[in-house]
């Protein structure tokens, strides 16, 4: 290879190494520091390998108040969020995808505009709203404040996956005894699974991270990000790092449980 | 097996009729082949005949009973992709058996018939494969055997050999016809490919901007199309067409054209007078290489030797024609040639393309009246 050819990789791999450390660094000093004792925490200049590996500080996170509740409740408002948002969100994104109907073009940006109202004026009234219904401070209401952050994108990325699987596919199970519904669900939902999957895990996460909302519609019963920050300023530096992990364990994992289904099903790459 | 009729069927995408009053009737076991250049709605009648698309007006019958308003599943057809649609995340096998599973088969009749469909298209050996692994032409092959495996009445084909290289599809073309033939059963086939439907289809019914131009069998289409446009479609070269009038010489009809005369036969006399367009296939034409009672002067503009025959373009007045000669026959270019056509080899049309005129005009009568007779019985038969 003449040096000509070579240099564009090396810049190439250059540049995915340092945008990869700039990811990884932190990942490894928060997670380093969580599973580090409390006085290793404190300690200047930071080590850079694992020595006194512990659990103390994870505990000491765990134990302080509110934390493991607010855990439970993150899990159940992400799992809420992943129902309404896949429910509503899959068979809207199959008729966008399917039907020719009136006003479908429109019907698509206005799923997009519902992405510009920020979520800081939408709390407010969303707030009020959920005093009334009697939701508020309560997993329900912040679900449904998730979905409807969420909905827009399970609609638009659902349709996509939904438009790359052929209709000739739906059709020829149609000729062969399949009614529509049960074409869907034999041809075509295993086909989408990988993309649904996809979508499923962007959902969750967009209501794991989700801070703000949480923090408007609930006092008492606050989920992991909305409990961490509340507590952020008047909390010692390993609640800070074991918080932070806790935020970043489940999305990453999340991310390598479905990363398999994202890439490779059938020996093949999913369009 | 079962019978199909379309009667006055009509199809709208928006405003235009992608299908417009459409009436044919397919025999118990015939092969019929839907053949017309893209657009001209054959794909969309099939699609109506397979209860993909809902007719806007019309009546489909299939094995006498009224399908218009069936869903696909209830019209005992299968049918075969251009794209295949064979599913890729089952193995062949699956694929195969995902009919005869909807019909709830019993595990052996499963085994049973997806053997003998796999063997029929020599896919035994790929059973336990995935699509992805296999090439174009077997998923080809799993796709009609997935489609003959549920015994439908009537088997539909939506240009199934578009997508194989031309040497495949030949092999294909043959094989396909004979395993139909030992089938015995219905076939709609949908093609833009004239050879396709010559060499395979029992009749073929030549479609044009949604309608039905001539349903005949290979042959006579060939032969005796009944407009310059079947004409010109079917055959390669297509059919030459020749602008002439008309004329009595010595009291016998011919057609006049720069560079000569052309006998006619004797019922030409009618016409005596009028503008007409001849319709002369290629090698329908004889060469003579010296001037000779009854044949037309031409000058030879390209030879295109073609290894069987060679394909001369000549002028011959205002006119180019195509004219197939043996291929030892290597006139130069510029040279002279002379042009002998057999009379009742030539077919005469009205001067604007439109309908063929004479013996021809009746063609045209008998082949409608034969399509509103089918019809009739079809529906005597029902009442």
């Amino acid at each position: 290879m003449t040096a000509r050819a070579v240099l564009p990789r090396v810049g190439l791999h250059l540049a995915a190494i340092v945008l990869a450390l700039w990811v990884l660094v932190p990942i490894y000093f928060i997670t380093l520091s969580a599973f580090s004792t409390q006085e290793s925490v404190y300690q200047y200049p930071k080590q850079l390998l694992p020595r006194d590996l512990s659990t103390e500080t994870m505990r000491f996170f765990l134990d302080s108040e509110g934390i493991v509740p607010s855990l439970q409740r993150s899990v159940i408002v992400a799992g809420l969020t992943l129902l309404i948002a896949l429910g509503l969100g899959a068979p809207t994104g199959y008729a966008l995808a399917r039907f020719a109907f009136r006003g479908a073009d429109s019907f698509r940006l206005a799923i997009v505009s519902t992405r510009a109202f920020p979520i800081v004026i939408l709390s407010i009234p969303l707030a009020v709203t959920f005093l009334r219904w009697g939701i508020d401070d309560s997993v329900y209401g912040v679900a449904f404040a998730h979905a409807a952050l969420a909905l827009p994108f399970a609609v638009l990325v659902t349709s996509s996956v939904f438009s790359g699987i052929s209709v000739e596919l739906e059709e020829a199970a149609m000729t062969l005894g399949c009614s529509r519904a049960s074409a869907v669900a034999r041809v075509v939902m295993p086909l989408a699974l990988p993309g649904l999957a996809a979508a499923a895990i962007f959902v969750f996460i967009i209501s794991w991270n989700e801070v703000f909302a949480a923090s408007i519609l609930t006092l008492r019963n606050r989920t992991l990000p909305a409990q961490v920050l509340a507590v952020l300023n008047a909390s010692p530096l390993p609640f800070r790092f074991a918080g932070g992990f806790f935020l970043l364990a489940p999305s990453l994992l999340v991310i390598f449980v479905i990363r398999k289904y994202l890439f490779n099903m059938w020996g093949r790459v999913v369009k | 097996m079962a019978e199909v009729g379309f009667q006055n069927v009509t199809k709208i995408f928006g405003k235009v009729a992608a299908v417009d009053d459409v009436t044919l009737d397919v025999r118990d076991g015939e092969f019929v082949v839907l053949l017309g250049p893209s657009g001209c709605g054959k794909t969309t009648l099939l699609r109506c005949l397979a209860g993909l698309e809902r007719v806007d007006a019309g009546r489909i019958e299939i094995g006498g009973r009224d399908a218009t308003d069936l869903p696909p599943r209830k019209r005992r057809i299968a049918m075969v992709f251009q794209s295949y649609a064979v599913f890729p995340h089952m193995r062949v096998y699956d694929n195969v058996a995902f009919g005869l599973k909807m019909q709830k088969e019993s595990k052996a009749t499963i085994e049973e018939r997806v053997g003998s469909a796999a063997s029929l298209l020599h896919i035994e050996d790929f059973l336990d494969r995935y699509p992805a692994q296999l090439s174009g032409g077997q998923r080809q092959r799993v796709a009609v055997a997935r489609a003959i495996a549920t015994r439908a009445d009537v088997l539909l084909m939506d240009e199934p050999l578009s997508n194989l290289d031309a040497l495949l599809r030949m092999e294909m073309r043959a094989e396909l016809k004979s395993l139909l033939q030992k089938l015995e059963a219905t076939t709609i086939y949908v093609t833009h490919d004239q050879v396709e439907a010559l060499s395979m289809g029992d009749r073929i019914a030549v479609m044009n901007a949604g309608r039905i131009v001539q349903v005949d069998t290979p042959l006579a289409v060939y032969d005796r199309p009944l407009d310059t446009f079947v004409g010109g479609f079917i055959g390669t070269p297509p059919m030459n067409f020749v602008h002439a009038t008309v004329a009595l010489d010595d009291g016998r009809p011919v057609a006049r054209l720069g560079g000569g005369t052309v006998p006619l036969r004797e019922d030409a006399r009618a016409h005596v007078g009028r503008e007409v367009v001849l319709g002369i296939r290629a090698e329908s034409i004889e060469v003579e290489t010296q001037p000779a009672d009854g044949a037309v002067a031409a000058t030879v503009v390209v030879v295109e030797p073609l290894g069987s025959h060679n394909l001369l373009t000549v002028r011959a007045g205002d006119n180019l024609v195509k004219v197939s000669v043996r291929p030892d026959l290597f006139p130069a270019p510029e040279s002279e040639l002379w042009l002998r056509i057999a009379p009742d080899r030539i077919r005469w049309m009205d001067s604007d393309g439109g309908g063929a005129l004479g013996e021809e005009a009746e063609d045209l009568a008998r082949s409608r009246e034969a399509t509103l007779a089918l019809a009739q019985d079809a529906s005597t038969a029902l009442s």
